[in-house]
């Protein structure tokens, strides 16, 4: 991984400019070939010709359907998975900084398991046939239930520390996920038993613009406010102490701080099911090449994170047409292959935080 | 602007008391720091100096007693302004693998810039100042993992610098520092003092203290032992009492600073102290009384 030694050295604003603008063509490439990419076959330039409409600018005429596609299935689902990875990424790059910890992902603190278990309640009630959005609202009370019983139980003793936290954050994980199994088990359902299991793979398909609102402000807002604490975040990194005397208010800047991951994967997981890997392996990368700063890691590590979950989901629904892989299935398949080439190829060693 | 001199002390610890548990780290301690000095601590190992300068630098909320910063209550003043006036550079700096020399004393900068605000060109020149100071520049740009110990404790004396504080917080800034950086670094503090800052150092080494210092603290046991200039400070007596350990103290002649002797530990016999030279190194020996307690009792 080139170390980028010049990047290093230009100022933060310079780095974000130049990171972000490379990072928004990326995302902007990628969500144009997935748009084009389908069952339906739609040729790039009709795909830009159909967004340039979008746009108003006055196009040369373009299928009916083709303009559906785009509009109702495929658009969507590509702006759910953005911002599915958007939080996945920002999520993670905050909870490794917080917990100084390389292994912290975005469910660290029972978020993903929480998620797991509330829709798996949703799915084994029956609930979710009744009521379009039962799923993701009980994924979504389910993650957030969880992060609240981890924190609760960091704090009750009164000797609050991240290392409890964390601590908390695993024995809570596995508590959820020995129920979600049982309750697997005991299912006598088939058909829910397969919905489960698709949800716990996780996956974007047929995602819908009620999708996009529900998870949508909710992973901007989070983004926003973790952004603008980055540099917060940055002393925090030193220690309590250090942070301290240079003017942080640590204990609530860390309660902000762990309240927007968690919202934002909470929001990704209520969409999205649990996507393996994104927030672990994302921000590793990309703070391999531009360094710890985490007012560049945190704004990179969104865009970062909504590329790699377009991509994934762009091969995970056309690689074995007519039928359709998981994306959580890819994100893992792909991406862990993918960094432990990079961990034995890197000549530096992986920042242990 | 009419100009007056003001006599509100920088630092104004009075009474400060802290416990953990059943350990009464402080007790009830005094110390004092006029702007423009150069206060040091000293003491034997646990006597509470680096307690001590963490309650002063707002990071551990001590249970009784006081602080006043510029004749502020510490406790009344946000962190972020506290962060303005006052640096402190810990014993072991904590850091975290990947970030360069520059970016971590840019760090320095947190406290004067507003949320939605980066660093500008000023930042950075205050900050390269600073790095000049310290002699860091030569590793601006390595990665503080790569960095020898004492390099990084320069560092992160560069980082206070480029705080651009009123008030200087060390705790053992020299202790990594090779013999040459001990004087480097110690000669930049005076040369800062008597610039006018104020700053309050826990130093190990007694004679750096004694030579470097315009005040000194003695603490034992999480309590002021005497205080007041080096040569008050600095006697046989004071330092049996704090280290237990029997000393001569004399003129160095080359520097002409006052030198301690440490002879051996105060409950070995004499005849186990090998004294080279045949006579002790006291015959200049400056022996004062010991100072009333008057001064650490007095009403502040």
């Amino acid at each position: 991984m080139p170390s980028l030694r010049g990047y290093r050295q230009m100022g933060v604003t310079a780095r974000l400019g130049i990171g972000l603008s490379i990072l928004l063509v990326l995302v902007l490439a990628v969500g144009l070939v997935s748009l084009s990419l389908g069952p339906v076959d739609i040729p790039a330039s009709h795909v830009a010709w159909i967004a340039l409409s979008a746009l108003g600018f006055d196009v040369p005429e373009f299928g009916r359907t083709e303009q559906l596609v785009i509009d109702q299935i495929r658009l969507p689902r590509i702006v759910v998975g953005a911002a599915v990875g958007m939080a996945l990424g920002v999520a993670g790059a905050t909870m490794q900084g917080l917990f100084r910890n390389p292994m912290a992902d975005p469910g660290i603190i029972g978020v993903s398991a929480g998620g797991a278990l509330g829709a798996v309640v949703a799915i084994a009630s029956g609930l979710t046939g009744l009521f379009f959005l039962a799923l993701p609202v009980f994924a979504f009370v389910g993650a957030m239930s969880a992060a609240m019983l981890v924190y609760g139980i960091a704090v009750v003793g009164g000797h609050f520390s991240m290392a409890t936290l964390l601590l908390a954050g695993v024995a809570v994980n596995a508590f959820l996920g020995a129920i979600v199994s049982a309750i697997i088990i005991v299912l006598p359902d088939n058909a829910a038993l397969r919905e489960i299991l698709f949800w716990l793979a996780g996956g974007l398909d047929s995602r819908s613009w009620e999708h996009v609102r529900i998870a949508g402000p909710l992973i901007l807002g989070s983004a926003a406010v973790l952004l603008l604490l980055a540099r917060d975040l940055n002393l925090l990194m030193l220690g309590d102490d250090e942070a301290r005397s240079m003017g942080v208010r640590v204990g609530a800047t860390r309660v902000v701080m762990l309240l927007a991951a968690s919202l934002a994967t909470g929001a990704a997981v209520a969409v999205s099911g649990t996507i393996a890997f994104v927030g672990l392996v994302v921000p590793h990368i990309l703070r391999l090449m531009l360094g710890p700063d985490n007012r560049v890691l945190i704004p990179m590590s969104a865009l970062g994170g909504a590329v790699f979950v377009i991509l994934a989901d762009t091969v995970a629904r056309t690689v074995i047409q007519p039928a359709e892989f998981r994306v959580g299935i890819l994100t893992a398949f792909v991406g862990a292959p993918f960094f432990i080439l990079l961990l034995i190829k890197n000549k530096r060693q992986v920042y242990s935080l | 602007m009419t100009h007056h001199i003001n006599h509100t002390p920088a630092v104004d610890a009075c009474g400060v008391s802290f416990r953990v548990e059943a350990a009464t780290l402080l007790d009830r301690v005094d110390v004092r720091a006029d702007r423009g000095q150069f206060v040091g601590l000293i003491g034997p190992n646990g006597a509470g100096k680096s307690t001590l300068l963490r309650a002063i630098s707002n990071v551990l909320s001590y249970q009784d007693g006081a602080v006043s910063l510029h004749g502020a209550d510490l406790k009344s003043l946000p962190a972020r302004k506290v962060a303005e006036i006052l640096a402190l550079v810990p014993q072991i700096a904590p850091y975290t693998q990947g970030f360069t020399t520059f970016e971590l004393v840019l760090m320095g900068r947190y406290p004067h810039l507003g949320r939605f605000q980066a660093e500008g060109r000023a930042d950075d020149q205050i900050a390269r100042d600073a790095m000049r100071l310290t002699e860091t520049e030569a590793f601006s740009n390595r990665t503080i993992e790569t960095l020898s110990g004492g390099e990084r404790q320069r560092v992160f004396l560069a980082r206070a610098v480029a705080q651009q504080p009123q008030v200087l917080l060390l705790d053992e800034p020299t202790s990594n520092l090779d013999v040459l950086h001990q004087l480097k670094i110690l000669t930049l503090v005076r040369r800062l003092v008597d610039e006018g800052l104020t700053a309050i150092a826990a130093i190990h080494d007694l004679n750096l203290a004694a030579r470097f210092c315009d005040q000194l603290v003695l603490l034992a046991g999480g309590r002021v032992v005497t205080d007041g200039p080096p040569r008050e400070v600095l006697t046989p007596e004071t330092i049996e009492a704090a280290f237990g350990v029997k000393s001569a103290i004399y003129r160095e002649p080359v520097t002409g600073a006052l030198a301690v002797s440490l002879i051996g530990p105060a409950d070995q016999s004499p005849a186990e102290v090998e004294v080279f030279g045949g006579t002790t190194p006291a015959l200049t020996v400056d022996v004062r009384a010991g100072r009333s307690s008057e001064a650490t009792s007095a009403v502040c």
